[in-house]
C-alpha cells in the first residue's frame, strides 16, 4: 500500500446526510449505535432542500376523512399498481407520526387556524395532505434533522466530553467502495474531498442514502451530488436494482436562459393560465389530446379559457394533461422542427394574466427567476422542455427492515427502490425518507445486536484494490486518456437523447452501444493536478456510478415493452397488464456490465386489497389475478374503520 | 450572444496563492458559476469550488465577487459590462483549503455552541398547537441557507481572528434569536446570549442583512429584538426583583 490510510469503526455508517440519511442515523443512535455520517458536500446541503411542496402524511389536519387508507390507496394508483404494497402500507401508516415528531427537534410547519400542523392540496391526493413551509419544506426538513443530531451531539458532550463520541459527521467525504467478507458488509472505502487523502470505515452495517441518477442527464433539476453512488455501490457489493426503468421527467423545466437550465417551472403555472405555444406561436396542446382524455379536456381554446373561472361547467385546457402526457407533446414539437430556438417550447403566462395577478399566485417562481436569470414572467414567456426529476427505481429492499440481499447494506429515500412503483406522488418522496430513513436505522441495529459481537473483518487485499482503483484516473494520464468533463457530457447527451422521456427500442439500442464505447473511455478518463479538492477527479469517480446507473436504465426501459407512469414507450404506448406484476432485477456483472431478469412481484395482502373497489382493479389486474378476489364494496367500509 | 470576458480567479491554498487570468468565453444568460465550470470543463480542470444546487437554495457556492460576498449560482453574467473584469475570490474570513473553496468548520463549532430546541414538557408528538402569526417570526429566520456570507462580512471576525472565540456571528446569534421565539421552547436563551455568544459584540451596522441572499432581516428582526429582550431583562426592576426570589433567573 502506497500511504497509511486513516481508519476509523463504526456500529453503523450512513452515506448520505439528506433526510433519510439523516434520520437513520438518529434512529441507530438511539438504538445505542456508534453512527458515522457520511457526506459528499457539506453538513446540511444535502438536495432534499431543493423540495418544495411539502411531505404526505395523512393527519387529517384539514380534512378528517383522511386516513392512512385514503393515502394508501391514492399512492397505489399513483405508482400504477407497480408499487411495492407492503412499503406503501408501512409509508401510509406511520407517515404521521415521523411529521410529528419533526416538531418535537423544533420543526415550524406552517399552521391551520386551529393551530395543527397545515396541510395543502397536490396532484394525486384525495385531501389536503401535504404538511409545508411556505415553498421551502425541504429545507424546513433537512435543517430539523441536522440540528436533531447537533442537540444528540451535545447530549453526549455532557456525558463523554466529546460531541462525537456516538454520532458524527464526515463532511465533503466520498465513498467508493463497499467491502464485504464471508458475503456480508464489512465496511467502506472513502477520500476526503477536501485532502484527497484515503480514509476507511470499519463497519458491519451500512445504510446507503445517497438519493438519486438525474446527472446522468443533460437536463435535470438535480443537485452535482445525484451521480447513483448508492446505486452503483449497492451493484458493486452484489445487491440488486429494481424499477430503473422508471424515471420521473417533469415536462416543464427551464431550458433557457442557461443559469436556470433543468430547475423546475412548478405545475400551478399552468393551472393559473399559462398555455403552451410553439415557436410558430401556436397552442399546440389541443392536437394531443389522447382520446381516453378527451372526454375531461377542453376541445377548443375558448372552452379552457372558460374553465379557470368556472371549472364546474367547462372542461380543463389541455396544457393540465397528465405530466407524461405534457412531456410527450412538447417532446413531439421540438423533434418536428418547431421548437424555441434552445429546444424547448414556449409557457407564456405573460400575454395571459395581469402582472400583478402574476405576482400575486407566483411570487416565488416570479423572483425565483428574475434573480436567478433576469427573466421576467410577467413581460415574456419562458422556454421550456421536460427536465429529469426523480428515479423510482433502486436498490431492492425488505420493506421492514430496509435491507438488501446483501446482509449489513441497507437503503433508504430515493437510492431504494418499490415505494413508490412506476411514479411517485408530490409530497411522497419527503415522508418516503422519514418513514424508510427510520426504519433503516432501526433495521442496521437490529442486524448488529445480531451479530453478537462477531464482526466481518476488512481484507487487506480489498482495501489495497480500492485504493488502486481510486487513483486509476492519475495513472491512466500519462495514457492520453480523455477528460472527465467531456466524457460525462457524452454520457449526459446520450441517455438524454436516446433514453429520455419518450422512449423506442432502435434509440434505446443505440443508446446501449454508445454506452459500451463510453464505459471504455470512462476506464480511462485522465485528470490533472493534485488530489486536493480537485474537481477533475471527483468527476472521473463519480463517471463510473453514473455510466453502471444509466446502463441499468437503458437495460429495463429496453425490456418493459408497455408504457406506464415514468416509462413511455413510443413502439409500445399502451399499459399492459401482463407486465404489472413483472419487476425488472439488476445486478452488475463487473464494472461496467449489467444482467437483467424478471421477477414477479408478490401479490397484494388480502385486506390491502380490499380496500379498492374492483372496477378499480380491473384497468391495472389481469381477469386471471381478479379471479379469486370477491370483496368488491370494501373501500367504503374500509375508511370508516 | 457570446463574447470573451477577461476572469481573475484566485489560485492556491492555505499557504500561498495568486490571482490567475483567464481568457473566457461567456454566453448570454450565464452565471458567475457557469463560468467557473467552463474554466474546469476548458482550461482548468482541478479548479477548486464548492456548489451544489445551482438553483440559490443550499448556499453552498458562496465566494467574493469583485470584492463582494456573493452566491457564485446568483450573480449573473448581465450585472457586469463586457470589458470588465472579474475576480473571483476565496471568502476572506475562512482559512482557505484550495482556490475558492474555503474550511467553513467555524461555522458548525458555533452551531454546536447554542443550546438547542427544548421540546415543552408533556407535550406529546401530534399535540403541538402554535399559531402561525406566532410562528412566522421564526419562519423568517429558518429560510436562513447557511451560505455564511453574512458570518464572512461581519466585520466583528472579517478582520478580527482574535474575536472568533468569543463571538458565534449574525447567522447564530440569529438562530437563539429564533429559539427564543419559537412559541414552546422552554430554555431561557437571553442571558447566553450576551453572556456566552457575543450578542454585545454586534454594533448593528447591518452588512449581514446586507449580503443575505434570502433577504432575511437579520439585524432589524432579530438581533436588535434579541438585544431589546436581553436589556428589558437587565434593567427591568420587576424581573429584577423576581429573578431574586425564584433564583432561576426567569420569570
Amino acid at each position: 500500500m502506497s500511504e497509511n490510510i486513516e481508519k476509523h469503526e463504526y456500529d453503523v455508517v450512513v452515506i448520505g446526510a439528506g433526510g433519510a440519511g439523516l434520520r437513520a442515523a438518529i434512529e441507530a443512535r438511539a438504538q445505542g449505535k456508534r453512527t458515522a455520517i457520511i457526506s459528499k458536500s457539506l453538513f446540511g446541503k444535502a438536495h432534499t432542500v431543493m423540495a418544495e411542496g411539502g411531505c404526505a402524511a395523512a393527519m387529517g389536519n384539514v380534512n378528517s376523512n383522511d386516513n392512512w387508507m385514503v393515502h394508501y390507496r391514492d399512492t397505489m394508483r399513483g405508482g400504477k399498481f407497480l408499487n411495492n404494497w407492503r412499503m406503501a402500507e408501512l409509508h401510509a401508516k406511520e407517515a404521521p407520526d415521523r411529521v410529528w415528531e419533526l416538531e418535537t427537534y423544533g420543526a415550524l410547519f406552517d399552521r391551520t387556524p386551529d393551530g395543527k400542523i397545515s396541510q395543502r392540496n397536490f396532484g394525486g391526493h384525495t385531501y389536503p395532505r401535504l404538511a409545508h413551509v411556505g415553498d421551502r419544506t425541504g429545507l424546513e426538513l433537512i435543517r430539523t434533522l441536522q440540528q436533531k443530531i447537533v442537540s444528540l451531539q451535545q447530549e453526549d458532550f455532557k456525558e463523554t466530553g466529546d460531541y462525537e463520541s456516538n454520532i458524527r459527521v464526515f463532511h465533503e467525504c466520498t465513498i467508493t467502495e463497499l467491502f464485504k467478507a464471508d458475503g456480508r458488509i464489512a465496511g467502506a472505502f472513502a477520500y476526503y474531498r477536501s485532502t484527497g487523502q484515503f480514509v476507511r470505515f470499519d463497519a458491519p452495517a451500512v445504510v446507503l442514502a445517497t438519493g438519486g441518477v438525474g446527472k446522468s442527464y443533460q437536463v435535470t433539476s438535480n443537485s452535482w451530488e445525484y451521480t447513483g453512488d448508492g446505486h452503483a455501490l449497492a451493484l458493486r457489493a452484489g445487491a440488486t436494482l429494481i424499477n430503473m426503468e422508471f424515471l420521473q421527467f417533469h415536462p416543464t423545466g427551464m431550458v433557457w436562459p442557461p443559469s436556470v437550465k433543468g430547475i423546475l417551472v412548478t405545475e400551478s403555472v399552468r393551472g393559473d393560465g399559462g398555455i403552451l405555444k410553439n415557436s410558430d406561436g401556436k397552442r399546440f396542446m389541443f392536437d394531443y389530446i389522447p382520446d381516453v382524455f378527451k372526454e375531461q379536456y377542453a376541445t377548443t381554446p375558448e372552452e379552457g379559457d372558460r374553465w379557470y373561472d368556472d371549472p364546474d361547467n367547462n372542461r380543463r385546457p389541455p396544457e393540465l394533461l397528465p405530466r407524461d402526457e405534457v412531456a410527450r407533446a412538447i417532446n413531439s414539437e421540438v423533434k418536428a422542427g418547431r421548437g424555441t430556438p434552445h429546444g424547448g417550447v414556449f409557457l407564456d403566462i405573460a400575454s395571459r394574466r395581469s402582472k400583478e395577478e402574476i405576482l400575486k399566485r407566483l411570487p416565488s417562481m416570479y423572483h425565483q427567476f428574475k434573480e436567478l436569470a433576469d427573466v421576467d414572467i410577467t413581460a415574456e414567456p419562458m422556454e421550456v422542455g421536460p427536465t429529469c426529476h426523480y428515479v423510482m427505481g433502486g436498490v431492492e429492499v425488505d420493506p421492514d427492515t430496509a435491507m438488501s440481499v446483501v446482509p449489513g447494506l441497507f437503503s433508504a429515500g430515493e437510492c431504494s427502490g418499490g415505494m413508490h412503483g412506476s411514479n411517485r406522488l408530490g409530497g411522497n418522496s419527503l415522508s418516503d425518507l422519514l418513514v424508510f430513513g427510520r426504519r433503516a436505522g432501526a433495521g442496521a441495529s437490529e442486524y448488529v445486536d445480531g451479530l453478537g459481537g462477531v464482526r466481518p473483518a476488512v481484507l487487506t487485499d480489498d482495501v489495497a484494490q480500492a485504493e488502486k482503483r481510486a487513483l486509476l484516473p492519475f495513472s491512466s494520464a500519462t495514457e492520453g486518456g480523455e477528460n472527465p468533463f467531456v466524457v460525462h457530457q457524452e454520457l449526459q447527451k446520450t441517455m438524454n437523447d436516446l433514453v429520455g422521456i419518450i422512449r423506442k427500442a432502435d434509440e434505446m439500442e443505440l443508446a446501449l452501444k454508445a454506452l459500451e464505447d463510453i464505459a471504455t473511455r470512462t476506464r480511462t478518463v485522465s485528470v490533472e493536478g493534485a488530489r486536493v479538492f480537485n474537481p477533475g477527479w471527483h468527476l472521473a469517480l463519480d463517471l463510473r456510478n453514473m455510466l453502471l446507473v444509466s446502463l441499468c436504465v437503458a437495460r429495463a426501459a429496453l425490456e418493459r415493452q408497455e408504457s406506464r407512469g415514468g416509462h413511455t414507450r413510443d413502439d409500445y404506448p399502451v399499459m399492459d397488464s401482463d407486465w404489472r406484476h413483472v419487476l425488472l432485477v439488476l445486478s452488475a456483472l463487473g464494472e461496467d456490465n449489467v444482467e437483467l431478469v424478471r421477477k414477479e412481484q408478490l401479490p397484494m395482502r388480502p385486506e390491502l386489497f380490499d380496500l379498492f373497489e374492483l372496477d378499480e382493479l380491473k384497468k391495472y389486474y389481469t381477469g386471471e389475478e381478479l379471479g379469486g378476489h370477491r370483496a368488491d364494496s370494501a373501500a367504503d367500509k374500509g375508511e370508516k374503520a | 450572444m457570446t463574447h470573451d470576458q477577461h476572469f481573475r480567479v484566485w489560485r492556491g491554498d492555505d499557504e500561498k496563492g495568486e490571482l490567475v487570468d483567464y481568457p473566457v468565453e461567456v454566453n448570454e444568460g450565464e452565471v458567475v458559476l457557469d463560468i467557473i465550470h467552463r474554466l474546469q470543463a476548458t482550461q482548468a480542470q482541478d479548479m477548486a469550488v464548492r456548489w451544489n444546487c445551482k438553483a440559490g437554495k443550499c448556499g453552498s457556492c458562496s465566494v467574493e465577487i469583485n470584492g463582494k460576498p456573493r452566491l457564485a449560482c446568483m450573480t449573473r453574467m448581465s450585472t457586469f459590462t463586457e470589458d470588465e473584469v472579474i475576480t473571483v475570490t476565496p471568502l476572506r474570513t475562512f482559512p482557505v483549503i484550495r482556490d475558492l473553496v474555503t474550511d467553513v468548520s467555524f461555522n458548525y463549532t458555533k452551531a454546536r455552541e447554542i443550546p438547542s430546541f427544548a421540546p415543552p414538557e408533556g407535550v406529546e408528538p401530534g399535540e403541538y398547537r402554535m399559531q402561525q402569526v406566532d410562528v412566522e417570526r421564526s419562519q423568517e429566520f429558518r429560510k436562513c441557507i447557511e451560505c455564511y456570507l453574512c458570518q464572512n462580512t461581519c466585520h466583528v471576525v472579517r478582520d478580527h481572528e482574535e474575536n472568533k472565540e468569543s463571538f458565534a456571528g449574525p447567522r447564530y446569534l440569529m438562530r437563539i434569536a429564533e429559539l427564543d421565539m419559537h412559541p414552546l421552547d422552554s430554555a431561557d436563551r437571553q442571558k447566553a446570549a450576551q453572556e456566552e455568544h457575543g450578542l454585545g459584540m454586534c454594533n448593528i451596522t447591518k452588512c449581514c442583512t446586507e449580503v443575505c441572499p434570502e433577504h432575511i432581516k437579520i439585524t432589524d428582526n432579530a438581533l436588535i429584538p434579541l438585544k431589546e429582550r436581553v436589556v428589558d431583562r437587565k434593567y427591568d426592576p420587576l424581573v429584577w426583583l423576581g429573578s431574586k426570589i425564584f433564583k432561576r433567573g426567569e420569570v
